[in-house]
């Protein structure tokens, strides 16, 4: 386990900020200890200072996972968010997509979110802005990729992609060897 | 056109044909069965049959050649088909109105047995089919005297034929119908004041030879299950329902193989499972691990409320209900119309699907805010997630398995769940004190045999034998120990370690916990569940500690959960006794001092010679190992701020000392003479307040302690020991 260095920890945090902006801060700076991010394994783990401490005791092959992992490097040094990094994201997220129940299952299959299936937007939401998608009652279900302005949404045609899917919750289930 | 029906001119008409034939139940009921006890009154029909019975037999054969035989060569062998309906023939008889099937009904009654009758059926081919409901079969006297409906008279005579069948079956054949006429005859003889007419029959014990035929023929399941029914019947009021001559183990030998066969268990099992339970509880037992439990979840009340929990789930068509008075967080799922390990709210992480019996150990242990915890068995990571929730997400948790695939699924639920205070690791339990330790509480759910929960894996109930329970048992001493060692028991909240497994064997349960209890200083508290059996304090040949009482076993058909065992812990010393307790006083005295002294040049190394005590543990033996370690094991490697070495290091000494002299006075010496020792190595003024203050902590734990505290080292590991610490002093 080693901390990030500073060309990943930029690559990192510029992926973040697609999602979050500048709540960034709000991740490191929280009132209940100092939290941090550190590289295992090509994957980025998010954890406090307090349990930073006690996985430096476990070796390094034996360590799977500590605190939450928020997404990994690929072999070409970008990294890719994971599911798992939801929750922190849903709280601070900047722009919000709200499914309709109907194609709320669609979405949860991994597939994109059409015209048809988009409930609310946030407004002035640019295109390929980083958006979270919750379902109508509020849970967040994942996130993704808005493919059309919040103007262009009001006037394309109900079979149009709306929002590019990038993670979802399904992938719990669906791709459960991924998440380690 | 058709005809017109003038209604002035219709025909009055009489009863017909077909009203002649229905004329009533009471009317035909009344025609063959008789209040009276009194002799039958055969109509002259009956009476031609009666004469018939008494004649040759070859009379029948003629008749039935004249009637329906074959007239070809073949008429010898081959018998026409039993027609069931015989209505077309008896139109003529003023009786045949009331033709009924009697053979339709004798079949459905009499089985195989009744051969003798059906030769009678052919008889009387041609003659009237009355339906008595098998009522001329014998007369039976009313058992209450009372006046019972004739209907009811003869289902009583046919629950007596049906209840000869168990004995029936096992005799030969051709022995079959002069035995069940002997029977009738002694029932119609004896004095009949019988609550239960099941009881009459007597439940005969196959010979040896038929028992070995009954493996080439295959029993039907129907029959083994009675006479299993039978057999416990017999075993729970031996003396009175056993049969003459047969000893009690050859009723139970039949049970065995009856209950293997049946149930498809293998032999040791079943006879395990006889040990453990009483012969009806056998019985609950192996029914309940036929079908499955319940489903149940648990709320996770990091992102979710139960009540909203059953609302959103209730809202998508699932039937449920709170779990029980003992859950805040449970829901049993009764039936659902979307799978419910694939809702929305389960992949947001709103609950986990986990076994009713999973939630005790959690609530035995109680973790609270802010400790720190180790799970060291963690997967699939149900109980690990729990007590997240319990503590709120602080503190912190060591989630340890040894199985690298199955910890793939506790990472996804504890990023399902959104735990964040986790840390995930692949080591084998018993490995567990060296890596880290001093934790507040422990959880170890340790891999079993799994006999409690054959419902889930019926694979269990024949692939287990005492090599794999006794395989599991001495993995589970290991990883018991070794929990215990991870435990700090100065800790100001815990010092609990909760064992369960989900196994109902006592080599894997109360065993496992006595050991534990011989080998550690450690003692049993109450689990805080107050439901649930009581663990054994003693089973067959073995004697456990009284305390075991306080342990919890919990059974599928008595609880409605998965088989499970559940003891609470508690750490007193973190000092590990090192000699057996046959020896503990009388050698104590001798070698005390001997050993205090070796001891007290040993202390100040042991604290700066880790590596070197660890290389020596190495070298020598396993129980040596532990002599050696008491000091260095449950420290963490981390030398910064870990204070509690000092207080480990002093227990068994200041113990030692308090035996040795009885006195205080001593105490007050010898620490001054520690002090000495210490000062050398130049960290006086901490030891000082601290030996001070432990005095008073140990005084109380001696008291408590009841275990020896020798400390025993060869002569050769001291000489090396002493070079060791002379090496270090020239280095310093």
């Amino acid at each position: 386990m080693r901390p990030l260095t500073d060309e990943e920890t930029k690559t990192m945090f510029e992926k973040l900020s697609k999602y979050i902006g500048e709540n960034i801060k709000l991740l490191i700076d929280r009132p209940d200890g100092t939290y941090c991010f550190r590289l295992h394994n090509d994957r980025v783990y998010y954890m406090s200072e307090k349990i930073l401490k006690l996985a430096t005791n476990i070796s390094r092959d034996k360590l799977v996972s500590v605190g939450t992992c928020f997404g990994k490097f690929t072999k070409t040094q970008k990294f890719r968010l994971h599911i798992t990094a939801l929750d922190f994201l849903a709280p601070y997220a900047k722009f919000k997509v709200w499914v309709k129940p109907g194609s709320e299952q669609s979405f949860l299959y991994g597939n994109h979110i059409m015209k048809s299936g988009l409930g609310r937007i946030t407004e002035n939401t640019s295109q390929y802005q980083g958006v979270v998608v919750y379902s109508m009652s509020d849970v967040p279900l994942g996130f993704g990729v808005a493919a059309k302005t919040t103007q262009e949404c009001r006037k394309v045609d109900p079979m149009a992609i709306v929002v590019f899917h990038q993670a979802d919750i399904g992938e719990y289930i669906r791709s459960e060897d991924t998440l380690t | 056109m058709g005809r017109k029906l003038d209604p002035s001119m219709r025909v009055k008409r009489g009863p017909g044909r077909k009203a002649r034939k229905q004329k009533g139940a009471e009317t035909e009921l009344s025609k063959f069965l008789v209040d009276d006890e009194g002799p039958k009154k055969l109509s002259s029909r009956g009476r031609k049959r009666a004469v018939k019975r008494t004649q040759v037999t070859k009379k029948p054969k003629q008749e039935e050649k004249h009637q329906k035989g074959f007239s070809d060569e073949n008429s010898e062998w081959l018998k026409p088909a039993q027609r069931k309906r015989k209505i077309e023939e008896c139109e003529e008889d003023e009786d045949s109105d009331s033709q009924w099937e009697e053979e339709d009904d004798d079949d459905v009654v009499k089985d195989l047995d009744h051969k003798g009758m059906a030769k009678d059926i052919d008889d009387d081919d041609d003659e009237e089919m009355v339906d008595d409901y098998g009522a001329d079969e014998g007369d039976e006297q009313d058992s209450d005297g009372e006046e019972l409906l004739p209907i009811e008279k003869a289902a009583r005579k046919q629950k007596k034929q049906t209840s000869m069948k168990p004995d029936s079956d096992d005799d030969d054949d051709d022995d079959e119908e002069e035995e069940k006429k002997d029977l009738k005859e002694d029932e119609e003889e004896e004095d009949t004041v019988q609550a239960n007419i099941d009881e009459t029959e007597q439940f005969k014990l196959p010979a040896a030879a038929d028992r070995a035929k009954e493996g080439l023929l295959l029993m039907d399941l129907q029959t083994i299950h009675q006479r299993i029914k039978d057999n416990v019947d017999v075993l729970s009021h031996f003396s009175e329902k056993r049969e003459e001559g047969k000893e009690r183990s050859e009723y139970l030998s039949l049970l065995r193989s009856d209950l293997c066969t049946y149930y498809s268990y293998n032999p040791f099992l079943i006879s395990k499972l006889m040990d453990l339970f009483s012969l009806s509880e056998l019985i609950d037992f192996l029914e309940a691990n036929e079908i499955h439990r319940p489903v149940t979840i648990r709320t996770n009340t990091l992102k979710t409320r139960r009540r909203d929990l059953a609302q959103a789930l209730i809202n998508r068509g699932v039937n449920l209900d709170p779990l029980g008075k003992w859950s805040k967080t449970g829901l049993v799922i009764y039936d659902s119309s979307v799978p419910i390990g694939a809702t929305p709210e389960y992949l947001a992480g709103q609950y986990m699907l986990q076994g009713a019996s999973s939630f005790l150990p959690v609530m035995a242990l109680s973790p609270q805010e802010g400790e720190s915890v180790l799970d060291m068995s963690a997967a699939p990571g149900g109980k690990t997630t729990y007590m997240a929730q319990l503590m709120r997400n602080t503190g912190m948790i060591v989630a340890n398995d040894a199985n690298a695939e199955r910890l793939k699924s506790v990472v996804g639920n504890i990023h399902r769940l959104g735990v964040t205070n986790a840390v995930i690791c692949n080591y084998d339990g018993r490995q567990f004190p060296k890596v880290m330790g001093g934790f507040d509480r422990v959880l170890l759910d340790a891999p079993c045999s799994g006999t409690g929960v054959i419902s889930k894996d019926p694979a269990v109930k024949t692939n287990k034998d005492e090599a794999d329970i006794l395989r599991s048992a001495h993995l589970q001493k290991e990883l018991i120990l070794s929990a215990i060692d991870s435990v700090n028991a100065d800790s100001s909240t815990g010092g609990y370690l909760v064992y369960s497994t989900c196994s109902i064997m006592v080599e894997e349960n109360e065993w496992v916990v006595d050991y534990a209890l011989k080998k550690r200083n450690v003692k049993l508290v109450p689990a805080g569940l107050d439901f649930g059996k009581e663990g054994f304090t003693r089973f067959k040949e073995r004697r456990f500690h009284p305390s075991l009482k306080l342990s919890r076993r919990f059974y599928p058909h008595s609880h409605n959960m998965d088989g499970f065992f559940v003891a609470k812990l508690k750490k007193l010393s973190n000092t590990i006794p090192t000699a057996v307790k046959e020896t503990e006083n009388e050698e104590e005295s001798t070698k005390m001092e001997t050993a205090a002294s070796s001891e007290q040049i040993q202390k100040p190394e042991s604290k700066e010679q880790k590596p070197a005590s660890t290389k020596a543990k190495s070298n020598m033996g396993k129980k040596l190992k532990l002599k050696q370690n008491k000091s260095g094991t449950p420290i963490i490697t981390k030398k910064a701020g870990v204070k509690s070495e000092n207080k480990k290091s002093d227990g068994p000494k200041k113990a030692k000392i308090a035996k040795l002299d009885g006195k205080t006075s001593k105490k007050v010496e010898k620490p001054v003479k520690k002090q000495k020792v210490k000062e050398l190595n130049g960290d006086s003024t901490k030891e000082v307040v601290k030996e001070k203050k432990k005095g008073s902590q140990f005084e109380k734990k001696n008291i408590m302690k009841k275990k020896n505290l020798k400390k025993r080292m060869g002569k050769n590991k001291f000489k090396k020991l002493k070079n060791i610490l002379g090496q270090d002093e020239s280095g310093q």
